[in-house]
């Protein structure tokens, strides 16, 4: 029993959730009223968003490949949401679904043409923050009341946030984990000759984890608004390294279709928390950047350890 | 016997040309349900692309498929080959290792869906592996990159028989056993005799020879990508299937007819393959063309790195195999790409003599014949056989003394060998030691001394007077009894 409780392969999935807890049990050591209603709201309200962009960022790493534009994808759909959305409701909604369309074909783009994604995505980043600019030139809006209705929500016991990550890391394990399809979209980064020779399409699944990855992408921009009232074209630059750190940190790998949903949410938790860690530790903001790194660094090589411990068994 | 029934795949004429290679010339072959079908021959025979063309991966380049006497028309794809009941194991391993046996089960079954399809999917691998490997001691739940190889391709020959409302009518098992110990190998042709005689179809692709003479009903031999041979199983021995696979009545054709050994003093190089244990080893002498010879990815490749990692200061040049991978750099000129070789001396001042470089390019340019207006020009300009003459004037043009090459030839056309042959024999003549490992019959003639290899070993050791194809041949499909 306890073998299988200490084998690599259990270790490495539990040390994600490790950290978080090793994490929060830091900042209520440091600052108790942290252990609170209020405090918990102040410390994740900002995690849902960043969970929204890593699980899209979690969808092409997938099949994969890397997305570099997601955080300017983000803040063009803030400034939709800030704008458009609001006051011809019409006009927002087609315009977020063309956003998502406008993944699907970047996906179909990537497949059939055989280009690296990481060019292509870093070359629509720039697209993606023109157009903001054009939808909002300078920093402003405001949110739909319904969306900050939402995200403002007081839910009981704990905040909305918790509930919310908890439903997504729930539906998206469900869906990519568990389904019958979600096997092959994992399978097709794993090893994609072996999945088309059974005859499925590998087009179609790349299009279908880039429209999710749009989607989600959506669901944090507005997810985000609701938090910070008004947008802004920049407002989520941040959210492309932040992502694809918290699909790490989750224990996801680069290629090879290796990706883990409650993860992925949990190492966007965690990557929040760290800043706030280092605010309690009265880190100057100048050094949180790189303390953050260094914390991923710290989580990274201890998974170096475990697997290394796997290969000498 | 085939007669009563309609036979389940009927080709008639098949082809495939890669560029100027002729994969396949008119292929005929035709499998019967009940029947398992031996298919041998050596490397390059063909094979592996006559079974890519019946999985319906690679469409063939004329000829027609009959399935169950449909034709199946020039749109024959992997969804037509699933439909008609064929299923196939890869040589190269081809699960996903990130997901789970059952998983697995599921993307070769669009029928396990819906509620419970990962009981349902892990109990029909479960059953299947129970089936052939009883004691196989894998679990359906296990991630398939966390099992060893042996087990991988159980999982992977078992997945091929599962049946859901697909049927499994014919199997194809490309080199099954490689990697499988002989008990289980031993299951695996049991369950292949128990399959057929239940009415299946299977084609089994081996280079043990003992393998295909105790299990199939019927033997086909493919050479230089034609069937050569189709007899009852009972009609061969060891001996004339070895025979049939090589061609006895070559002529020798080209071949200098005088030996004489070079093995005097010491020998330029030794060294031992990792699997020989203690033993006779390999050495190369000054002046020499060594070739390894034996099947492909039988420890030959191994040896050649093994040996570039231990030259020291030693100046050694390697002419890759893979030349997309390995060997060029896809953005450079034609000369940067052969400047590289030598590059410390085409230096001065840690800044490369641009003159020079291109002065070393031209020269060799003209003494191996690559054919571009401008040594100038991107390398990708190239056709693949010029290209691959680019690599060799890269090792030729430096100092190296001891040069090896990783089966060099794949994918280039004759003309283009027969220069780079001469231009071997003329460099080694200079003093230049050659290790060469071929994969093809032909190249052999042009060594003074050729080791043949198995599962990682060297099993002879032929100088050129002792050398012909059935000596090799024999080496190399030699059964551990």
């Amino acid at each position: 029993m306890n073998a299988v409780l200490l084998s690599p392969r259990v270790l490495r999935s539990l040390l994600p959730a490790v950290s978080l807890v090793a994490l929060l049990a830091a900042i209520f050591y440091l600052q108790p009223r942290a252990m609170s209603y209020l405090g918990l709201n102040l410390l994740l309200n900002l995690a849902l968003p960043i969970a929204f962009a890593t699980i899209a960022q979690m969808c092409v790493i997938t099949v994969n490949d890397l997305d570099l534009g997601i955080g300017t994808f983000v803040g063009l759909v803030a400034c939709i949401g800030a704008t458009w959305l609001r006051d011809t409701p019409l006009l927002g909604v087609a315009a977020l679904l063309a956003c998502v369309a406008g993944y699907a074909a970047l996906g179909a783009l990537i497949h059939l043409r055989n280009l690296p994604a990481i060019v292509v995505t870093l070359g629509m980043s720039f697209v993606w923050l023109g157009l903001a600019l054009l939808v909002l030139p300078t920093p402003g809006g405001k949110v739909p009341d319904w969306i900050r209705a939402v995200m403002t929500f007081k839910t009981p016991g704990v905040p909305f946030a918790i509930y919310a990550s908890v439903a997504l890391a729930a539906i998206v394990h469900v869906g990519l984990m568990r389904s019958a399809y979600g096997v092959v979209l994992r399978g097709a980064g794993g090893n994609p000759r072996s999945v088309a020779r059974a005859g499925w399409s590998l087009l179609r699944t790349k299009v279908t984890m880039y429209a999710l990855a749009g989607v989600f992408g959506v669901l944090s921009g507005l997810s985000l608004i609701g938090l910070t009232t008004s947008a802004d074209a920049n407002i989520a630059l941040r959210y492309t390294l932040l992502s694809i750190a918290g699909v790490i940190l989750g224990g996801g790998e680069f290629v090879g279709g290796r990706v883990s949903p409650v993860g992925a949410v949990i190492g966007a938790a965690t990557l929040t928390l760290a800043g706030s860690f280092l605010s309690f530790l009265r880190i100057s903001p100048d050094w949180q950047i790189g303390a953050q790194g260094a914390i991923l660094i710290v989580v990274l090589a201890l998974r170096v350890l475990i697997n290394r411990l796997g290969t000498r068994r | 016997m085939t007669g009563a029934r309609l036979p389940i795949v009927e080709l008639d004429g098949v082809e495939k040309h890669f560029g100027a290679v002729r994969a396949l010339v008119g292929v005929e072959l035709s499998v019967g349900a009940g029947e398992c079908l031996g298919l041998v021959g050596h490397n390059g025979a063909g094979k592996s692309t006559l079974m890519a063309i019946l999985a319906g991966t690679l469409a063939p380049g004329g000829g027609r498929i009959t399935l169950s006497g449909r034709p199946a028309g020039t749109h024959y794809s992997v969804g037509a080959a699933h439909r008609a009941g064929i299923r196939c194991v890869f040589q190269e391993l081809s699960l996903c290792p990130n997901l789970t046996v059952a998983e697995n089960a599921r993307i070769l079954h669009p029928a396990l869906r819906g509620f419970g399809w990962r009981r349902r999917a892990a109990t029909l691998i479960g059953a299947k592996l129970n089936e052939i490997f009883p004691g196989h001691g894998i679990a359906g739940g296990e991630p398939v990159g966390d099992l060893s190889i042996a087990r991988r391709q159980m999982v992977e020959i078992a997945r091929a028989f599962t049946v859901t409302d697909a049927a499994a009518d014919l199997v194809i098992l490309d080199e099954p056993t490689s990697s499988l110990d002989a008990v289980v190998a031993g299951q695996l042709l049991a369950f292949v005799r128990r399959f057929v005689e239940t009415g299946g179809a299977c084609i089994l692709i081996s280079h043990l020879l003992g393998e295909v003479l105790s299990t199939a009903g019927r033997i086909v031999v493919m050479r230089d990508g034609a069937v050569v041979a189709a007899r009852q199983a009972e009609d061969f021995t060891r001996d004339t299937l070895v025979q049939a696979m090589g061609s006895v009545a070559r002529a020798e054709g080209g071949a200098p007819a005088a030996f004489a050994s070079k093995r005097a003093d010491e020998p330029v190089i030794r060294a031992r393959p990792l699997g020989q244990g203690a033993g006779e080893a390999l050495a190369a002498y000054r002046g020499e063309v060594v070739g390894l010879a034996g099947l492909g990815g039988h420890g030959q490749t191994e040896t050649l790195l093994e040996i570039f990692a231990g030259r020291g200061d030693r100046p050694m040049a390697l002419v890759a195999g893979d030349r997309q991978s390995d060997g060029i750099f896809p953005l450079w000129s034609i000369a940067r790409n052969i400047g590289i070789g030598s590059i410390r001396g085409l230096s001065r001042l840690g800044l490369v003599d641009a003159v020079a470089e291109r002065r070393l390019a031209e020269t060799w340019r003209q003494r191996i014949g690559i054919r571009t207006p401008d040594i100038g020009n991107p390398i990708l300009s190239l056709s693949g056989g010029n290209q691959q003459k680019a690599l060799f004037a890269r090792a030729l043009g430096s100092e190296a003394e001891i040069i090896l090459m990783d089966d060099p030839m794949r994918g280039v056309d004759i003309g283009t060998k027969q220069e780079v042959y001469r231009m071997i024999r003329a460099e080694a003549e200079k003093g230049r030691t050659f290790l060469w490992y071929t994969t093809e019959m032909d190249e052999l003639i042009h060594c003074d001394h050729v080791y043949v290899f198995r599962d990682g070993r060297v099993v002879a050791d032929l100088p050129r007077d002792r050398l012909s194809e059935e000596a090799v041949l024999h080496a190399s499909f030699g059964e551990a009894a």
